[in-house]
């Protein structure tokens, strides 16, 4: 069974004349690294909010559809319960602050669900260490940087080993460079632990190529759903204004002009710089 | 025109954010300032409008020093529309909101009126006229931010972060804006460390690490520099990194321009095959 399939769940806020997400039946399997991506307002936030089922125990409102993840029905199972398996860090990180200290926050979750200390203080290492951040860990997340409270919220949700990460554009305050090692350092975990990742971006620049699987909305409802390779070599995606990977462009208007590079769409600078070495060698 | 004259500057916590930065930007530039976080951006370009005044150094807007004038009179020059939008609304409508600082100024009436319309129509926001700022999403709270600095028509122009959670169609507005400000002639100064963004708008770019400027120059040859970017934890434009990873003798490097790129590799492909 997959790790997370919806069947036609569309959701309306409280007192919404429209719903923001509808009809949308998607399936993630377990050790997927999934982009979610589509323009502003379509709908990626609200997606993320029923998978550990903040929709709708906690925003109310009318869901219909069905929803599972990890076996259990997010809609009606605790939350608190499914942070045991799904871990979400949020668009903006001064929501999910709220400790005296770094490692308090980080801790937070652990604590709540009755960690031994020793156990606890280990993890809280361990993602600290990951994200960067193991110097700041007596600081007040209030007094960072919006850069530096994004890699705390992300290291609150790793510390909790969950099964499934769900990362609501969570660099978008950090430089490239520190987007970029953070991204890495998930996709690692997605590799060898086997770690399910569901990754909300705009910048397909940076992350289509950590990407197995990509979902594109557009106005409440997914348009485009399947193997990224495949999705973003349709043309059809660019009439909703995603933003391709420079490499993937480059790579098509080349073959547009008569150049032949073969036919799998690279998309990721190197895997094109490599395709065209790979054509002058012949 | 904007002077810079060695500037340091240290917050009351003690952090010294400015290290001896000058720079002058000439009218009608338009200069992308690049950094890593922390690195002083931030902290700089607030000092073109004197909402910082330097701990030793001068800064200039056309030859008076800011601080021999006051910030209203600075800011009817220099338009600063800020990272987090939400530190410059108060309003309780769009329209009101833009008009505060029409007032301040001191237009008439029938002016005002008239700048708000030219202002909303400009950024599409003429349907929220009457709505609270604060019912509308992050990406339309900085459009109206942008259209209030606007109305009053400063010759200079100073976005702080502008791309941060934009979509793809949001950021190709904003370049497309910033084309059509420039043909008028204004200055236009932007904070972000979005490469692609400024890959595709080739400004001249200031680089800063540690609250001093690193490099400053033209796009295309800051922004294929691996040794350089790294420096202020900056990745290569994704056209820059093809050529560099090719790597091969006869095809340039610095490239960052998507057109360009394509008009040398065909070339390449053809004279190899
Ligand atoms: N808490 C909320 N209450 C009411 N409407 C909301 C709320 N959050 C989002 N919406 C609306 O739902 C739609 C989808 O928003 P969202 O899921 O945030 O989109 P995205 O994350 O793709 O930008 C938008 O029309 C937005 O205004
Ligand atoms: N209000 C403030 N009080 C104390 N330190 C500050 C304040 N604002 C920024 N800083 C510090 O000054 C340095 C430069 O910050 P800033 O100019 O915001 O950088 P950037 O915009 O390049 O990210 C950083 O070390 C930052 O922590
Ligand atoms: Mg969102
Ligand atoms: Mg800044």
């Amino acid at each position: 069974m997959a790790l997370i399939e919806t069947k036609s769940l569309t959701y309306s806020y409280p007192g919404a004349t429209k719903p923001s997400i509808s009809d949308v039946s998607i399936k993630v399997e377990k050790g997927e690294f999934v982009l979610i991506t589509g323009p502003s307002g379509c709908g990626k936030t609200t997606l993320c909010r029923t998978f550990n089922g903040l929709i709708p125990q906690f925003y109310q409102g009318e869901l219909k559809g069905e929803i599972t993840v990890a076996g259990l029905d997010a809609a009606k199972h605790p939350t608190y319960e499914m942070a045991r398996h799904v871990g979400l860090v949020f668009q903006n990180p001064e929501n999910q602050l709220f400790a005296l200290s770094v490692e308090k926050d980080v801790a937070f979750g652990l604590e709540n669900l009755g960690y031994p200390r020793d156990e606890m203080r280990k993890r809280v290492d361990w993602a600290l260490n990951l994200t960067g951040i193991s110097d700041l860990r007596d600081r007040s997340p209030h007094e960072m940087s919006g850069g530096q409270q994004q890699r705390v919220a992300i290291a609150a949700v790793l510390a909790m080993q969950p099964e499934i990460i769900v990362l609501d554009e969570p660099t978008s305050f950090l430089d490239p460079l520190s987007a970029q090692k953070i991204f890495d350092v998930i996709h690692e975990l997605n590799k060898n632990l086997g770690l399910t990742v569901i990754l909300v971006e705009h910048r397909l620049d940076l992350t289509a190529k950590y990407a197995n699987h990509i979902i594109i909305m557009d106005q409440g409802k997914v348009r485009f759903d399947g193997e990224t390779r495949r999705i973003l070599s349709n043309e059809e995606t660019r009439l909703i204004g995603v933003g391709i990977p420079k490499a993937t462009l480059l790579y098509e208007m080349l073959n547009k002009d008569g150049a032949n590079l073969g036919t799998v769409t690279p998309l990721s600078s190197d895997e094109l710089a490599k395709m065209l070495l790979e054509v002058m060698k012949h | 025109m904007l002077t810079v004259e060695n500037i340091h500057y240290a917050y009351a916590s003690g952090v010294e954010a400015l290290k001896g930065v000058s720079l002058t930007v000439k009218d009608g530039e338009f200069v992308a300032v690049m950094g890593q976080n922390g690195a002083g951006k931030t902290t700089l370009v607030k000092h073109f409008n004197g909402l910082l005044k330097p701990s030793s150094g001068r800064v200039l807007i056309d030859d008076v020093e800011t601080t021999k004038t006051s910030v209203a009179a600075l800011a009817k020059t220099v338009g600063f529309v800020f990272q987090n939008p939400d530190h410059q609304l108060f309003s309780e409508t769009v329209e009101e909101e833009i008009a505060f600082a029409l007032k301040n100024f001191g237009y008439e009436p029938a002016v005002i009126e008239d700048r708000i319309t030219w202002a909303v129509n400009l950024l599409g926001l003429t349907q929220y006229r009457k709505t609270s700022p604060f019912m509308l999403s992050g990406g339309e709270r900085k459009r109206v931010a942008l259209a209030s600095v606007l109305s009053w028509d400063p010759k200079v122009l100073v976005l702080d972060e502008p791309t941060i959670g934009q979509d793809h169609q949001q950021k190709e507005n904003l370049r497309q804006f910033i084309m059509q400000l420039q043909t008028q002639g204004k200055t236009i100064v932007v904070v972000t460390h979005d490469v692609e963004f400024v890959a595709e708008c080739n400004p001249r770019v200031v680089l800063m690490r540690e609250g001093k400027i690193i490099a400053d120059g033209e796009g295309k040859n800051i922004l294929t520099d691996p040794q350089m970017l790294e420096q202020s934890s900056i990745v290569l434009p994704q056209v820059a990194q093809v050529f560099t990873y090719l790597n091969l003798p006869g095809l340039p490097k610095n490239v960052i321009d998507l057109y360009e790129a394509k008009r040398l590799l065909l070339k390449m492909l053809e004279t190899s095959q």
